[in-house]
C-alpha cells in the first residue's frame, strides 16, 4: 500500500479487499477465523513467529552461558590461569553476542506481532464501517447503537489483539517451558522439577485471576457508565435539577452509584494482589528448594556452582512469562467472545442491495406511482401498510394525513428503498425502484426526515453532505430557500460555524430546516416532507413553501404533516389509516364531503375553550 | 430546484478521490501536555484528599521500604550462600543458615508487597471518587450562570478523565519511592561489594538515562499521535454509526468509506511508529544488559583470578543485573505521569474554586405550604452582564390563584423573568418577591419545593417512568403518581409501555414521542404539589391529538395555583386571566385579553397577523407594529 504526497491512501482496491476479505472463513470457529485473518500478512506474522522462536532459544541459552562462565572463573582458582582468562573472554563476548541477539529478536518479535495486529484492526474496521453503512433501516431498527459502537471498538480490539497477546504467546510459551524443561530435566532431574514447581501453580492462579479480573472489569464497566449517566443528566438537565430542589436527591443518586463502583474497585485490588503476591511468593519457595537442594549437591560435589546459579537464572527468566499466561487465556476468552459477535455482525446478510448488473433510475417524466402497495414491519402481526395505489406527477404535491401509527412515515421510507415492500411495486418512470442501482434511486428521491442527524462539521458541510461537490452558490440558495440563510449569517462565523454534538447546537426547527436545505441541493424527482416541518412555526414553513414552490415544477412532492394548514396547499390529500387510503381528494373536496379529514380539520380548527363549553362549531 | 441551477453534479476526476468539504468524524483534539511536574500550590490541593488517609500512606510507604530491601537482600543472600560454604565438601550448617535468611526475605517480601499493593491501590481508588463527589456536590452549588457558559461535555473530562489520572499518578508515586530507594539501594550494595566492579557495571546506567532522555520526547509525540488518531478513528464510527439513516438517506456511503479509509490507514501509520518507538528500547536494554554482564564476567573473573573476589559476588551481580534497569525505565515514564496529573490537578482545583454565587442567608426563611402563593416583581432589573440588562426596571404582581401570560418576541426577557422566580439568577436591583419574601431571604431548597416549573424541552432521567414522575419527592406513592398521571392524561399511554410505570425510559427517554414527554414532565410538576407554578409553554408542533392532551393537562396542573406561563399558543394566551407583554426587557401592556385588544397596542397588532407564535414574529414584523401602535 502506499500513500501520496498529502499522505493519504489511494489505493482504494485494497481497501476494498480488506473488506471483501472479511468473509474468508466463513462458518468457521471465531479463534479459527482470526487465525486465518492474521494469516492475510503471511510474510509479517511469520517473522513475528520465527522472532519468538528465536529470541525464546536466545533467552534460554543465557543462563547456560552463565552458568558455565561461573564455573570457568572458579575453574581459574584450582586449575590456574594458563587459558582461562581468554576462556572467560570468549565466554562474555558470546553472552554480550547473545544479549544484543536476543534483543533485536525480541524487538522483531514485538513489533511484528503488533504490527499484524494492527493491520487486521484496519482491515477490520473497514469492513465493519462499509457493513454499518449497508445494512438496511431494518436491521438498524432492531440494534442499538451503543451495541454497535462497543462491538467496533471493543469487540474488534479484542479480536484485532488477539495474535499478539495470544497466538505469539503460545509459541513464547511453549518454546520457553518445552526447551527450557528440556534443557533442566536432562542437567538434573530431580532439582530440574523443583525448579519448574512454581510452573503449574503460577499459570493456574494466574488465569483464574485474569478471568476473574476480566469478569469484574465488565461489571466495573456496567458501574462506572451508570455513574457518568447520573452525572450528564444532571448536568444537562441541571435546570430541573434546580427547578425541584434535587440537588440532594442528585447527591444520593450519585453516591449510590459511586459506591457500588467504589466497592467493585476495592474488590479487583484485592483479587488483583491476593494472585499476584501469591504467585511471587511460591516462585520464591521455588527457589528457595533449588537453592537448598542445589547447595546440598554442590556440597557433595554432584554439582558445579555454575548450574546452580544457571538454574537459578533459568528461574527468574522464566517467571515473568509463566506470570502472563494469565492473560494469553484471557486473550483466548476474550477474542473467542468479541470474534463471535463482530463475525456474527460481518456476515449479516444484506438484504437491501444491488442485484448485479442493474441499470441506474432513468428519470424522464417524473411520474412516481404505488400500486397496490403492501408492508409488514418484520415480526409484526399487522400490515403497516395495506393495499396502497395511487400516483403522482411531476409538479404535483400530495399531502398525506392520518393518526399517529397510520402508516404514513414508512409510506416515505419505501420509496428509496429503506425497506422493501412486502407486496405490490412502486415504479418511478415505470421503471421498479428494487429493479434500479441504489445509489441512483436514492439520489433521485429526498426525504426530509423529521429527526435528521447533525454531524460535527461546518453548517456548509452539513448543507452539502449529500453532494459535497456542490458549488457556494448552490448551497446557499439551499439555506435561502429553507429560510435559514439569515439565522446562518448572523452567527459569527457564517456558513463556517462547526455544529454537531461538539458544535454549536441548533434548536429543533433550525435542525429540521438545515435538514430540508440538505435535501434541496440533490435536486431530487421525488421530494418527501416526513412530518420535517413540526418544530417550525407556521409563518416560517409558509415561506419555506412559497420559496420551494417556485422550483417544484418537475418534481412530486409529498408531504407528511400533523398541520393541517401544511397541506393547505396539496394538489390531492391522502388520509390514511391503518395501513390503507380512505380518503383522498383536495382540501375543499374532503371538506366537502365531511369525513375524517373534516373531523380533523374542526379539531385543530376551534379553540379548546369552546369544546369544553361543549358549544361547538358556531 | 432544477431552475435554480442546472450544471450536473461533478463528478469525482478519479475514484478514490476526497471531496473538497471531506469530513467525517468528529474529535476535539487535546492539548499535548508537556507542562510542569511539579507545581506545590496543586500538589498541596490534591494532598487535602491524600490526607484523610495518610496513615495509610504512611503504612503503604514503609511496606514499600521493606519490599524494596528484601528484592536487595535475595541476591546477596544467594551470594552469601555459595560463598559460605558451597564449595565441595562445604559447610551445611552456613548454607542452613542462608536458607533461614532467605525464608525470613521471602516472607517480608510476600508480606509487605501485599499489604503495599492493597494500602495503595485502595488509596487511590477512595481519593479517586472523594475528588469526584467534591466536584459534583460544588456543581451543585454554583450558580447557573457559571454552567450557561460551561459545555457539558468539559465538565464530564474533568469528572473523569482528570480524576483519572490523578488516580494512576496516585497508585504509582508510591511504587516510585520503591524505584528511588532500590535504585540508590543496587548503586551502594554493587559499590560496597566491589567498587571497582561496581564502578565498572555502573557505568552503563548514565549511557541508558541519556539515550532515554533523547528517546523520551519523540516518542511521547509518537505515542500521543497514537492515541489521537485512535480516537479520531473512533470517533468517525461513533457518528457513522449514530447518522447511518441519514448517511444512507443522502447517498453518502461511498465518500464516508474514503474519508473513513484515510482515517484508519493514517491511524495505522500512527500506530506502528508509536509500536517502533516502544520496542527500540528493547535491544538498546539488553545490549546494556549484555555489557554490563560481559563486564562482570571478564573484569570479576580476572579478579577472582587475582584473589580479589569471590565467586558468589559474581553470582550476585549478574541477579543484581537482571534487574538494573526497570526502576530507570519506570522513573522516566513516572516524570511524564506528573506532568500529566498537575494539568489535571489544576484543572480540578479550578471547578473547586468556582465562586458560589448564591448561596442560602444564614438566616433564611424556610417558605411553607401555607404562604399566600403570590409572586411580585418590583422595579426588576436583571442582565447575564452587568452592562446588558434584559429586564428594565419591570414590576408586576401576580395574585395568589390567578394564571398569568408572558407574551413577548424573543429576547423580551420572558425566560429570564422566569428563572428569576426560582431565583437561579440574582436582580441586579429591584427585588423578586415570592409569598411575600423576598427570594434572597428564603431558603433556595424551600423555595424550590413551592415553586415547581416545566421547561420548554422535557427534559426526563434515564430510569423508570415511575421514578421520572416521582423524580425527588420520595414520599410519593405509587397512586399519588398514577393519579397526577391520570390528571394530566397520560395513564393511558403509560399504561400501554411493556413495563406499565416501572418501564425504564432509555437515554432520556428517547424511546417516547415529544407529546409524551411533555405530558411526562406535566405529571412531574403535578407531583410536586407546589403552590406556584411555572411553566414555559413547548413551540414545537405536535400533532393534534397529543396538543389537546396537553392543552387540557395544562388546565389541570394551573386548577388552584398561581401559574406564570410563558405562553406560545393562542389558546393559552387567551385562557390566561392577565397577560404580560414583555418586549425588548420591559413590560409594556398588561390587562386580559378583550382589554388589551381593545387597547390596540402591540399585543392587538400581533394578535391580528394570525401568527401562530409570538416568537416566531420577525423582528421587523414587529418594529412596524410597534411603530403602528406608537402612532395610534
Amino acid at each position: 500500500m502506499t500513500t501520496d504526497k498529502a499522505g493519504r491512501v489511494h489505493s482504494r482496491g485494497d481497501a476494498r479487499a480488506h473488506v471483501a476479505a472479511a468473509h474468508a472463513g466463513k462458518g468457521q470457529g471465531p479463534l479459527l477465523r482470526i487465525s486465518l485473518y492474521s494469516l492475510r500478512h503471511p510474510w509479517q506474522a511469520s517473522a513475528a513467529i520465527g522472532a519468538t522462536i528465536v529470541a525464546s532459544v536466545l533467552q534460554l541459552l543465557i543462563p547456560r552461558l552463565l552458568g558455565h562462565a561461573i564455573d570457568q572463573a572458579q575453574d581459574v582458582l584450582s586449575v590456574g590461569a594458563a587459558g582461562a582468562e581468554q576462556a572467560l573472554f570468549w565466554s562474555a563476548m558470546l553472552l554480550l553476542g547473545l544479549s544484543v541477539a536476543r534483543g533485536i529478536f525480541t524487538l522483531l518479535q514485538n513489533y511484528y506481532s503488533e504490527s499484524v495486529g494492527h493491520h487486521v484492526g484496519y482491515e477490520l474496521r473497514l469492513a465493519f464501517y462499509d457493513k454499518v453503512q449497508r445494512l438496511p433501516y431494518a436491521y438498524h431498527d432492531k440494534v442499538h447503537t451503543g451495541d454497535l459502537i462497543t462491538m467496533g471498538l471493543l469487540d474488534l480490539d479484542g479480536v484485532r489483539m488477539f495474535f499478539s497477546t495470544g497466538l505469539v504467546r503460545v509459541v513464547l510459551l511453549s518454546v520457553l517451558i518445552g526447551v527450557g524443561a528440556y534443557m533442566l530435566l536432562s542437567t538434573d532431574f530431580v532439582l530440574g522439577l523443583l525448579a519448574l514447581s512454581f510452573v503449574p501453580f503460577v499459570a493456574w492462579r494466574s488465569s483464574v485471576a485474569q478471568l476473574t479480573l476480566r469478569a469484574t472489569w465488565i461489571m466495573l464497566q456496567d458501574k462506572l457508565s451508570a455513574l457518568t449517566r447520573v452525572m450528564e443528566e444532571n448536568l444537562g438537565g441541571i435546570r430541573v435539577v434546580r427547578a425541584f430542589s434535587g440537588q440532594k436527591f442528585e447527591l444520593a443518586k450519585f453516591d449510590v452509584a459511586s459506591k457500588e463502583a467504589l466497592e467493585l474497585s476495592h474488590e479487583r485490588v484485592g483479587i488483583r494482589v491476593r494472585n499476584t503476591s501469591a504467585m511471587t511468593f511460591s516462585f520464591f519457595a521455588a527457589m528457595g528448594l533449588v537453592l537448598w537442594f542445589g547447595g546440598n549437591k554442590v556440597i557433595a560435589g554432584e554439582m558445579s556452582v555454575g548450574t546452580l546459579a544457571s538454574f537459578l537464572t533459568f528461574m527468574t527468566i522464566l517467571q515473568m512469562p509463566v506470570r502472563q499466561l494469565g492473560l494469553m487465556v484471557n486473550s483466548f476468552a476474550r477474542a473467542s467472545i468479541c470474534g463471535d459477535r463482530l463475525f456474527g455482525f460481518l456476515d449479516e446478510p444484506i438484504s437491501i442491495a444491488d442485484e448485479p448488473g442493474v441499470p441506474d433510475l432513468k428519470v424522464t417524466k417524473g411520474t412516481l406511482k404505488f400500486d397496490n402497495v403492501s408492508f409488514t414491519y418484520p415480526g409484526a402481526n399487522h400490515p403497516t401498510l395495506d393495499g396502497v395505489s395511487f400516483e403522482a406527477h411531476a409538479g404535483e404535491t400530495i399531502g398525506i394525513v392520518g393518526a399517529p401509527g397510520a402508516g404514513k412515515s414508512t409510506l416515505a421510507h419505501l420509496i428509496p428503498r429503506f425497506y422493501d415492500v412486502s407486496g405490490g411495486h412502486i415504479t418511478i418512470d415505470g421503471q421498479d425502484v428494487s429493479k434500479v442501482s441504489l445509489q441512483s434511486l436514492r439520489r433521485s428521491v429526498a426525504v426530509v426526515q423529521q429527526d435528521s442527524f447533525l454531524f460535527t462539521t461546518t453548517i456548509e458541510n452539513n448543507i452539502a453532505y449529500g453532494d459535497p461537490w456542490s458549488k457556494e452558490t448552490k448551497i446557499e440558495k439551499a439555506a435561502e430557500s429553507a429560510q435559514l440563510h439569515n439565522y446562518i449569517m448572523g452567527l459569527p462565523a457564517g456558513y463556517d460555524t462547526v455544529v454537531g454534538e461538539r458544535g454549536v447546537s441548533l434548536s429543533g426547527g433550525q435542525r429540521q430546516r438545515l435538514s430540508i436545505a440538505r435535501s434541496l441541493v440533490l435536486k431530487p424527482a421525488v421530494m418527501v416532507f416526513d412530518d420535517s416541518t413540526a418544530a417550525i412555526d407556521a409563518g416560517t414553513e409558509h415561506r419555506i413553501r412559497s420559496a420551494i414552490r417556485r422550483y417544484a415544477k418537475d418534481r412530486v412532492t409529498l408531504v407528511i404533516s400533523h398541520r393541517l394548514s401544511s397541506l393547505l396547499h396539496a394538489d390531492r390529500i391522502l388520509f390514511l389509516d391503518n395501513g390503507k387510503i380512505v380518503e383522498e381528494g383536495s382540501h375543499e373536496e374532503l371538506l366537502a364531503a365531511g369525513g375524517r379529514y373534516r373531523a380533523l380539520y374542526d379539531l385543530q380548527t376551534r379553540p379548546t375553550e369552546d369544546i369544553e363549553m361543549g358549544s361547538a362549531a358556531q | 430546484m432544477s431552475a435554480i441551477e442546472e450544471e450536473d453534479r461533478e463528478v469525482a476526476a478519479f475514484p478514490g478521490q476526497r471531496p473538497p468539504r471531506a469530513s467525517v468524524g468528529s474529535h476535539r483534539i487535546e492539548e499535548e501536555v508537556f507542562g510542569k511536574a511539579y507545581d506545590p500550590k496543586t500538589v498541596r490541593r490534591i494532598w487535602a484528599f491524600v490526607k484523610p488517609y495518610q496513615t495509610k500512606i504512611y503504612i503503604s510507604v514503609g511496606a514499600v521500604l521493606v519490599f524494596t530491601a528484601t528484592q536487595l537482600a535475595i541476591p546477596l543472600i544467594i551470594g552469601r550462600a555459595i560463598d559460605s560454604g558451597m564449595t565441595q565438601g562445604g559447610n551445611t550448617t552456613n548454607l542452613l543458615w542462608a536458607m533461614v535468611a532467605f525464608a525470613v526475605a521471602v516472607l517480608f517480601n510476600f508480606a509487605a508487597s501485599y499489604v503495599q499493593e492493597t494500602e495503595v491501590g485502595k488509596v487511590a481508588e477512595n481519593v479517586l471518587f472523594d475528588m469526584r463527589r467534591a466536584m459534583f456536590a460544588q456543581l451543585q452549588r454554583v450558580s447557573l450562570s457559571f454552567m450557561d457558559k460551561t459545555e457539558v461535555g468539559r465538565l464530564m473530562s474533568r469528572l473523569q478523565g482528570d480524576v483519572n489520572s490523578m488516580q494512576e499518578f496516585l497508585e504509582t508515586s508510591v511504587i516510585s519511592v520503591g524505584d528511588v530507594v532500590l535504585l540508590i539501594g543496587i548503586v551502594v550494595v554493587l559499590l560496597t561489594l566491589d567498587f571497582r566492579l561496581g564502578l565498572l557495571t555502573l557505568s552503563t546506567m548514565p549511557i541508558l538515562f541519556i539515550v532515554r532522555i533523547f528517546w523520551l520526547p519523540p516518542a511521547k509525540r509518537a505515542f500521543w499521535a497514537a492515541h489521537e488518531t485512535n480516537s479520531i478513528t473512533a470517533g468517525a464510527m461513533a457518528e457513522g454509526i449514530n447518522g447511518v439513516r441519514t448517511v444512507q438517506n443522502l447517498d453518502r456511503q461511498k465518500v464516508n468509506f474514503d474519508l473513513y479509509d484515510d482515517k484508519a490507514y493514517n491511524n495505522l501509520l500512527t500506530q506502528l511508529t508509536g509500536s517502533r518507538y516502544a520496542q527500540v528500547m528493547v535491544p538498546i536494554v539488553d545490549s546494556l544488559t549484555g555489557i554490563a554482564m560481559a563486564t562482570v564476567v571478564v573484569v570479576g573473573g580476572s579478579l577472582v583470578l587475582n584473589g580479589g573476589l569471590e565467586i558468589g559476588v559474581i553470582v550476585a551481580f549478574l541477579f543484581y543485573i537482571q534487574r538494573f534497569f526497570d526502576p530507570i525505565r519506570s522513573l522516566t515514564m513516572q516524570y511524564s505521569i506528573m506532568q500529566r496529573a498537575m494539568t489535571s490537578g489544576r484543572r480540578i482545583t479550578e471547578v473547586l474554586d468556582v465562586p458560589v454565587s448564591i448561596a442560602d442567608k444564614p438566616d433564611a426563611v424556610t417558605l411553607t405550604r401555607d404562604m399566600d402563593g403570590s409572586v411580585e416583581f418590583k422595579n426588576v432589573t436583571f442582565g447575564y452582564r452587568e452592562d446588558n440588562p434584559v429586564l428594565k426596571n419591570v414590576s408586576f404582581l401576580v395574585k395568589p390563584g390567578e394564571t398569568v401570560a408572558l407574551v413577548g418576541p424573543t429576547g423580551s426577557g420572558k425566560t429570564s423573568a422566569m428563572s428569576l422566580v426560582h431565583r437561579f439568577y440574582e436582580v441586579q436591583s429591584g427585588a423578586v418577591m415570592v409569598g411575600g419574601h423576598d427570594v434572597r431571604d428564603i431558603t433556595q431548597e424551600s423555595l424550590g419545593e413551592q415553586v415547581a416549573m416545566v421547561l420548554q424541552e422535557p427534559f426526563l432521567f434515564t430510569g423508570s417512568v415511575f421514578d421520572n414522575i416521582r423524580y425527588n419527592k420520595t414520599s410519593a406513592t405509587l397512586d399519588d403518581v398514577i393519579a397526577a398521571s391520570k390528571a394530566v392524561g397520560a395513564h393511558e399511554f403509560i399504561s400501554r409501555l411493556p413495563g406499565g410505570y416501572d418501564s425504564v425510559l432509555e437515554q432520556r427517554g428517547a424511546n417516547l414521542s415529544l407529546g409524551q414527554r411533555q405530558l411526562l414532565s406535566f405529571a412531574r410538576a403535578l407531583v410536586a404539589d407546589a403552590k406556584i407554578l411555572v411553566l414555559d409553554e413547548a413551540t414545537a408542533n405536535i400533532d393534534s391529538y397529543t396538543e389537546r392532551q396537553i392543552q387540557k393537562a395544562l388546565l389541570t396542573l394551573l386548577e388552584g395555583r398561581t401559574g406564570m406561563v410563558i405562553a406560545h399558543r393562542l389558546a393559552t394566551i387567551r385562557g390566561a386571566d392577565r397577560i404580560i407583554v414583555l418586549q425588548n426587557g420591559e413590560l409594556i401592556e398588561t390587562g386580559n385579553h378583550d382589554e388589551l385588544m381593545e387597547k390596540g397596542g402591540l399585543y392587538s397588532k400581533l394578535y391580528n397577523m394570525n401568527y401562530a407564535s409570538f416568537d416566531d414574529i420577525p423582528d421587523e414584523v414587529v418594529a412596524q407594529a410597534n411603530a403602528k401602535a406608537a402612532s395610534t
